[in-house]
């Protein structure tokens, strides 16, 4: 009786461990698919992970392979009479006795150490019996440097960056928005063909024209200039679409109870029909903030001069110019990538959905 | 609470001004147009703005193909005819780009069309089996999606130089091999494991986008649709490619030609990541018709606008074949 009752606990925790909503236990479909999520997670999410870890390692440890897995820093130690702090190292002596030491310099496959309590007496000790004593350390310092190495460039790029975004982002959604405003509001000859006109650019991928804007934005005056990078991208077909048919669904009978009471146009798409797009205004706001956030080839086209330079190129920029150092590439790297990651966890819902209705980007 | 509202309404004043400033501007406009034409000033600004940085393009491009020098505005270029069409398609064979004059342009348009084709079915293969796997009922699957996603949000730069971080010599995946006792690779410096990296790292950087767009179609199939099958004791299998595949083929024809589109647009991973290299491995058009326009000296604008017409040419004949043959599925 009893080994029957345990028997029955025993297989009642196995089924509340894989209790599932619906159906009652998990076949091999839903094993199957776990390990496919879970291998997806660890090439999705672990490259972004290394990064961010390895952005606080200092640049020694950073040229270590194979690459440790958490960044670590070597203990140092201040001795009297030397001004710099010197690398501390566990020795292993002759009688196999383990004695804590600091280094002073390396010659050849030999070391010169002394003990940091008597630091009078040098000692000659072979490479291969000194490990070097090391901690955790998260080198904030990759940060920092990072902003006086540029000479305080980085905040001209972060400012090139939100001004491009910001700036771009209002006058797209109040240009598309008017667009839409006349497109799903007014009956006139036209509006068809304008429709047609705005939405044919769909078909004109931005590389295909590349040389051709460059010559209008150059025509301008506006190369090396932010406002080049901003007035090529701010009609977007797709924010004229989304929301036009968004506007379809407001009822007309609102825009005629307003011009009743002597409403002007401008009132009523101001005051009236603004506001009630605000989801659609949302989510074309949310794809022009990413697309103007992460563009490349414009800005490096149009923007020559170093202090035009967006965080995008400044950084792809750097990993030409600092190859080696990859402290501070690394730094500059999660920098960039941290305002979005932000957005990310706020915006996903908005987002995802957004791509799903529209297939827009 | 009371800061945050006072706060919330002075950027709410700061923000009305401009608009209480505009409202008398555009009454006076529509005193003076009437209301008939109103429409069309909500139009003309972005009206303006498609003209001049789409459809002129397009024209003005057509022109910079035919003409040569490497000055920049149009009216500056003397006529030449097809002679930039002449120099990219001047080849001893055809099969050997070696023996062309412009050999980057051929290594260009051959890479591409291994690139895409390879990208595109990879990407649409994982893309479909992961928002199957995350339409099934499981637990956290907003996280799931979440994780699928992000990198979708990443900057190419970012993206790129955070692979190239893992990938070079004394990198994660190198340090990886060794503890498992496999010989490092300098992975971007061979031709082929450096394509191979590009075709990896363009779809793990983009295949969220699609993912969540059939997802969106896989959650319009009706359920009750697999009750019944699984009522006629259907197979997963069977259910799969008589319910599933069929009722998803307008969202997966939507995804194929916008991910052909972009497969082809493929520029800034790449020139980050490889530079086009190792020699022109995974050098693609787009980044042929950059350097060729705007990063060798002289700039010859001329031979960039026409391979980029021929390239927007292939786009527009591929989306209008695609669109021919599902309206004939679709009549079927």
């Amino acid at each position: 009786m009893t080994d029957l009752g345990v028997v029955k606990t025993g297989s009642s925790i196995g089924a509340f461990i894989t209790r599932r909503r619906g159906r009652k236990k998990l076949d091999w479909t839903d094993w199957l698919t776990y390990v496919y999520l879970l291998l997806g997670l660890v090439i999705m999410f672990t490259p972004v992970l290394w990064v961010v870890v390895s952005s606080f390692k200092t640049p020694a440890n950073l040229t270590e392979f194979p690459p440790t897995l958490l960044p670590y820093a070597a203990e140092t130690v201040i001795v009297e009479g030397h001004d710099a702090p010197l690398p501390l190292f566990d020795v292993t002596t002759e009688e196999g006795e383990t004695v804590r030491l600091a280094q002073l310099r390396r010659v050849g496959i030999n070391a010169q150490m002394i003990d940091p309590a008597n630091p009078e007496e040098r000692l000659t000790i072979p490479v291969e019996n000194a490990q070097p004593v090391r901690q955790i350390y998260l080198a904030g310092e990759n940060y920092t440097n990072l902003l006086s190495s540029t000479g305080g460039m980085i905040w001209r790029y972060v400012f090139n960056s939100l001004f491009i975004t910001i700036v771009a982002t209002i006058i797209t959604l109040i240009m598309n928005s008017m667009a839409a405003f006349a497109l799903s509001k007014y009956r006139f000859r036209g509006s068809n063909m304008a429709l047609v006109a705005i939405l044919a650019t769909l078909m004109i991928p931005a590389t295909v024209v590349l040389v051709p804007t460059y010559m209008i934005v150059a025509q301008l005056g506006l190369v090396g200039n932010l406002w080049g990078v901003i007035l090529p991208t701010v009609a977007t077909p797709t924010g004229v679409f989304l929301l036009r048919q968004y506007m379809l669904t407001i009822p007309d009978e609102l825009i005629e109870a307003a011009r009743m009471d002597h409403a002007s146009e401008w009132r009523i798409f101001w005051r009236i029909i603004l506001p009630l797009s605000a989801p659609a205004l949302a989510v074309v706001a949310i794809f022009s903030i990413l697309s103007r956030w992460n563009d490349f080839l414009l800005p490096l086209v149009v923007l020559t001069r170093r202090e035009s330079y967006t965080l995008q190129l400044a950084l792809a920029s750097f990993s030409t110019e600092y190859g080696i150092r990859y402290d501070l590439l690394l730094a500059m790297t999660t920098l960039t990538a941290l305002p979005l990651a932000f957005a990310f966890i706020f915006l996903q819902r908005y987002i995802t959905s957004g791509i799903a209705s529209t297939g827009i980007k | 609470m009371s800061a945050r509202s006072q706060f919330a309404a002075a950027t709410g004043t700061i923000a009305a001004l401009p608009a209480r400033l505009i409202e008398p501007l555009m009454y006076g406009l529509q005193r003076l147009v009437g209301i008939k034409r109103m429409p069309w000033v909500f139009l003309i600004p972005n009206l303006t703005a498609v003209v001049l940085f789409a459809l002129l393009p397009v024209f003005i491009n057509i022109f910079y193909s035919v003409s040569g020098s490497d000055r920049l505005f149009p009216w500056d270029r003397p006529l030449i005819g097809g002679a930039n069409y002449a120099t990219l398609f001047d080849c001893g064979n055809y099969l050997d780009p070696s023996t062309c004059s412009r050999d980057l342009f051929w290594r260009a348009l051959g890479n591409t069309t291994v690139f895409v084709p390879i990208q595109v079915t990879v990407m649409i293969g994982v893309a479909l089996i992961t928002a199957l796997c995350l339409n099934r009922e499981i637990r956290g699957r907003g996280f799931f999606r979440g994780i699928f996603f992000f990198p979708v949000m990443l900057s190419p730069v970012v993206v790129a130089l955070m692979w190239q971080w893992i990938l070079q010599r004394n990198g994660a995946l190198n340090g990886l091999m060794g503890a498992v006792g496999l010989t490092p690779v300098n992975w971007l410096v061979f031709p082929n494991t450096a394509f191979f990296w590009s075709v990896f790292i363009t779809v793990w950087a983009h295949m969220g986008f699609y993912t969540i767009i059939l997802l969106a179609g896989l959650q319009a199939i009706p359920r009750d649709v697999y009750e019944a099958a699984r009522m006629d004791s259907a197979s997963p299998w069977r259910s799969f490619t008589k319910i599933t595949l069929p009722l998803l083929k307008p969202v997966l024809l939507v995804v194929f030609i916008l991910a052909v589109i972009r497969s082809v647009q493929t520029f800034d991973e790449l020139y980050v990541l490889t530079g086009g290299g190792p020699g022109s491995a995974t050098m693609l058009m787009v980044q042929y018709i950059y350097e060729v326009g705007f990063a060798s000296q002289p700039r010859n604008f001329g031979l960039a606008a026409a391979a980029s017409l021929l390239l927007g040419l292939a786009l527009l004949i591929f989306t209008a074949i695609q669109m021919r043959i599902s309206r004939g599925g679709a009549n079927d």
